[in-house]
C-alpha cells in the first residue's frame, strides 16, 4: 500500500500516528489499571476515560508544551498526554512513593509543576475557578501561555462553572474551557439535568465565543482547540468548547450503570469507538498502515504492563511522609519557642 | 513612632509590599473605585491602577479559586473578602483547594496567598453579619489563621502573610478599623511573626488567653482587676493557627489559673482548644478550671440590646477571673 504524504489538519504523518499511539496507550493503560483495581492493587474511587481518549488526546496535542491544564478526577489520560510518564502515573494509582504525587493524591490528583498540569481535581467544577486564576497569572505577567481547563457535563451545574465563564470573559483571560459531555453527571443524564441541551446559551450569557465538537473524532477536537488556542494566546480571551463524548465504562469502577442500557452503551462501543474511527480515517487516507496500528497497539500494551510492573515494584511510602507536605515552611498546629523534652 | 489606625496600617502594608513586589496585587468586591468596603484599599487603585487593583464580580468561589490560580501562576495575591460570612461561598476553595494542595500534590504546589476579611459583630449587622468564624478554619491544616489586634501588628503581620509561602487567612474585625496605635514612620521595615503571640501585660494571679477585638477589652478589665490587687498576664495569642503554645504554657506555669475571652462561640471553639491543650500540657499546673467568656450561643440578634447581651464585656472577664482567683492568694 502506497502511504500519502497529506497532511491531515496540518498535522504530519508522525504527528497523526503518535496521535493513535496515545489514544491507544490512555486505553491499553486505562484497561490495565481496571485490571489492577480489580486486583485491589488500586484503592478508593477511579474513574477511567475509556471512550473519550479522542478528547484529551486532541485537545492537548494542540497545545504547547509550557501551556498549563487544569482537570477533573477523571484525569489518568490527560496526565499521560501532558507528557507524565505512565509509570508515574501508575504508580500514584497504587498510592507509591515514585507516584507523580508521591502516593498522597491517588487516581483523583495528578500533579506536575514540570509538565504544567496543575491537578486532577475532586470536587466538581473546583478547577475552574482556579483555571482562569492561573490564566491571569500568565495575563498578568505578560506570558503568551494559556491554560485549558477540562471538566465534565456535570460542572455545568455548578455555581463555580457560571462564575468562572463570567470572569474569565470579562478579564479576557486566556483560558480554553473544554466540556467534556459524556452525557453522563454519575447517574444523572444531561437530558434530565440540563435546562438547555446545549452549552451554546450558556456560552452566549457569558458573551463567549463556543464550538460544540464530535468528541469521537480526534481530528475534529484538535481543530476546534486549535481554533480556541490560538484565539486564547493572540489575546481575544476565553472560549468554550462543548465536547460531546461517551464513557464506555461506568462512572468509577463501582457503577453497576443501571441507569442506562446495554444497548445504548453497546450501541457507542461497536459504532462510535474513537480509536476505530480514527484507525479508519488513517487507513482510508493513505496515512498509515494496518502493521503500524497493530505496533501502536502492542507497544501501549506493553507500556501498560510496564507501567503496573513498575507500580507494583514501587515501595511504599516512608511513615515520616504522612507529616510532610502539609505547609511549605513544615510549620504546624502547634510552634514551638524552644525544643521540647 | 507615629499614630495611626487599623485601617491605614492595613493600607501601607498593602501599598508597601506592592511597591517592593510587582508580583503582589489585589482582587476583591469594591475594593478599587470604591476603595473597599472598609475603605482599607483606598487610594491604591489611583496609586496602582486596574492591573494590580481589580474589582471583581460578587462572587466569592471564583473570585477565591481565581486568587488560588494567580498563586500558581507565580503572583502573590491578596484577596479581600467583604466579610467572613461571605467566606462560606468560598469555602470549598479555601478548605477543599487552598488548604490541601499542598499536601494532596506530594510538596510540589505553593500557594502564597492572603486572604483578608473582617468577621465579628458589635454594629447590629445582624445574624449573617455578625460571626467569628476563625475556629473552623483554624480546625483545617493546611491554612495560617491570624487575627491582629493593634495597628502594629496589623501592618506587621499582613506583611509577613504577604511573604508567606503559605495560604493565610487574615481576619479582621469591623470594630477594629478605627482603632488606633502606635505604628513605625512609614518605610521603617518591620514584620510581626504569624506564629507568634504576645504578652500584652504582666501579672501573676492569671492568665487571660485572648485575641482580635477581645483584646482591648481584656486589657480594660485587667486594668479595673488591679483596683481589687489582682494582677493578670494578658496573652494576646494573634496567631490561631499556629497556636504559640510554649508562651502560653508559661504563663499558666507561674500563674496556674487561666481564662479564655474570645467573641466567638464557645462549643468547639478556639477557647475550648486552648484549654483542651493546657489541660494536656500543663495539668498539674492548674489550681483551677479554666474559665471561658464567650459571645453567646444564639445567632447574633439585631436589637441593640439583645447584641449588646450576647457580646462578651469587661465585667464578664472580670467576674470569670474573680471566680478562679481566691481573695487570700491576692493579699498573700
Amino acid at each position: 500500500m502506497a502511504i500519502s504524504n497529506m497532511a491531515l489538519a496540518g498535522l504530519t504523518r508522525t504527528q497523526l500516528l503518535e496521535m493513535h499511539y496515545k489514544m491507544a496507550l490512555l486505553r491499553r493503560f486505562e484497561e490495565k489499571s481496571a485490571e489492577e483495581y480489580t486486583r485491589g492493587k488500586i484503592g478508593g474511587f477511579m474513574h477511567l476515560y475509556i471512550g473519550q481518549e479522542a478528547v484529551g488526546v486532541g485537545a492537548i496535542t494542540a497545545l504547547r508544551p509550557d501551556d498549563k491544564i487544569l482537570s477533573s478526577y477523571r484525569e489518568h489520560g490527560q496526565a499521560i498526554v501532558k507528557g507524565m510518564d505512565p509509570q508515574v502515573v501508575m504508580a500514584e494509582l497504587f498510592g507509591k512513593i515514585t507516584g507523580c504525587s508521591k502516593g498522597k493524591g491517588g487516581s483523583m490528583h495528578m500533579w506536575s509543576n514540570e509538565l504544567g498540569l496543575l491537578g486532577g481535581n475532586a470536587i466538581v467544577a473546583a478547577q475552574m475557578p482556579i483555571a482562569a486564576g492561573v490564566a491571569l497569572a500568565m495575563q498578568y505577567q505578560g506570558f503568551d501561555t494559556i491554560v485549558a481547563c477540562f471538566f465534565g457535563d456535570g460542572a455545568v451545574d455548578e455555581g463555580a462553572f457560571h462564575e468562572s465563564l463570567n470572569l474569565a470573559s470579562i478579564w479576557k483571560l486566556p483560558v480554553v474551557y473544554i466540556c467534556e459531555n459524556n452525557q453522563y453527571s454519575m447517574g444523572m443524564s444531561v437530558q434530565k439535568a440540563w435546562a438547555v441541551d446545549s452549552l451554546l446559551p450558556r456560552a452566549a450569557a457569558y458573551n463567549m465565543p463556543y464550538e460544540q465538537v464530535d468528541g469521537m473524532d480526534v481530528i475534529k477536537v484538535y481543530e476546534a482547540m486549535k481554533r480556541a488556542v490560538e484565539r486564547a494566546r493572540s489575546g481575544q480571551g476565553p472560549m468554550l468548547l462543548e465536547v460531546k463524548t461517551y464513557r464506555f465504562r461506568g462512572h468509577s469502577m463501582t457503577d453497576p450503570s443501571y441507569y442506562r442500557t446495554r444497548e445504548e452503551e453497546q450501541q457507542w462501543r461497536t459504532t462510535r469507538d474513537p480509536i476505530g474511527f480514527f484507525e479508519k480515517k488513517l487507513l482510508d487516507l493513505d496515512l498509515a498502515t494496518q502493521a503500524e496500528l497493530d505496533e501502536n497497539d502492542t507497544r501501549a500494551t506493553q507500556v501498560a504492563e510496564d507501567a503496573a510492573e513498575f507500580a507494583e515494584n514501587s515501595p511504599d511510602p516512608a511513615l515520616e511522609e504522612l507529616y510532610a507536605d502539609v505547609m511549605v515552611d513544615n510549620s504546624t498546629a502547634l510552634s514551638y519557642r524552644y525544643e521540647r523534652k | 513612632m507615629r499614630t495611626i489606625t487599623y485601617r491605614d496600617a492595613l493600607r501601607e502594608a498593602i501599598r508597601e509590599e506592592m511597591q517592593r513586589d510587582e508580583r503582589v496585587f489585589i482582587l476583591g468586591e469594591d475594593i478599587a473605585g470604591y476603595g473597599g468596603t472598609y475603605a482599607v484599599s483606598k487610594g491604591l487603585f489611583e496609586e496602582f491602577g486596574e492591573k494590580r487593583v481589580r474589582d471583581t464580580p460578587l462572587a466569592e468561589e471564583v473570585i477565591t479559586g481565581a486568587a488560588i490560580g494567580a498563586a500558581l501562576g507565580g503572583l502573590h495575591p491578596i484577596l479581600e473578602l467583604m466579610t467572613i460570612n461571605f467566606s462560606l461561598l468560598a469555602s470549598d476553595q479555601i478548605v477543599n483547594q487552598a488548604a490541601k494542595f499542598r499536601y494532596m500534590f506530594g510538596g510540589q504546589p505553593e500557594i502564597p496567598l492572603v486572604v483578608r476579611m473582617p468577621g465579628g459583630g458589635g454594629a447590629q449587622r445582624g445574624a449573617q453579619h455578625s460571626q467569628m468564624l476563625e475556629s473552623w478554619y483554624a480546625h483545617i491544616p493546611g491554612l495560617k489563621v491570624v487575627m491582629p489586634a493593634t495597628p502594629y501588628d496589623a501592618k506587621g503581620m499582613l506583611k509577613a502573610a504577604i511573604r508567606d509561602p503559605n495560604p493565610v487567612l487574615f481576619i479582621e474585625h469591623e470594630l477594629l478599623y478605627n482603632v488606633k496605635g502606635e505604628v513605625p514612620d512609614e518605610g521603617v521595615e518591620y514584620t510581626v511573626p504569624l506564629n507568634r503571640g504576645e504578652v500584652r501585660r504582666e501579672g501573676q494571679h492569671v492568665t487571660i488567653i485572648t485575641f482580635s477585638r477581645m483584646l482591648h477589652v481584656t486589657l480594660q478589665a485587667a486594668e479595673d482587676l488591679t483596683k481589687e490587687g489582682i494582677q493578670a498576664e494578658v496573652i494576646d495569642l494573634r496567631s490561631i493557627r499556629p497556636i504559640d503554645i510554649d508562651l502560653i504554657l508559661d504563663s499558666v506555669k507561674k500563674t496556674n489559673r487561666v481564662v479564655i475571652a474570645e467573641e466567638g462561640w464557645k462549643y468547639y471553639g478556639t477557647g475550648q482548644s486552648l484549654a483542651a491543650l493546657i489541660y494536656e500540657y500543663a495539668f498539674d499546673y492548674m489550681d483551677a478550671p479554666i474559665q471561658h467568656v464567650n459571645g453567646a450561643d444564639v445567632p447574633m440578634p439585631y436589637s441593640k440590646v439583645l447584641e449588646r447581651a450576647a457580646l462578651p464585656n469587661k465585667s464578664d472577664i472580670v467576674n470569670a477571673v474573680k471566680a478562679i482567683v481566691p481573695q487570700a492568694l491576692v493579699h498573700s
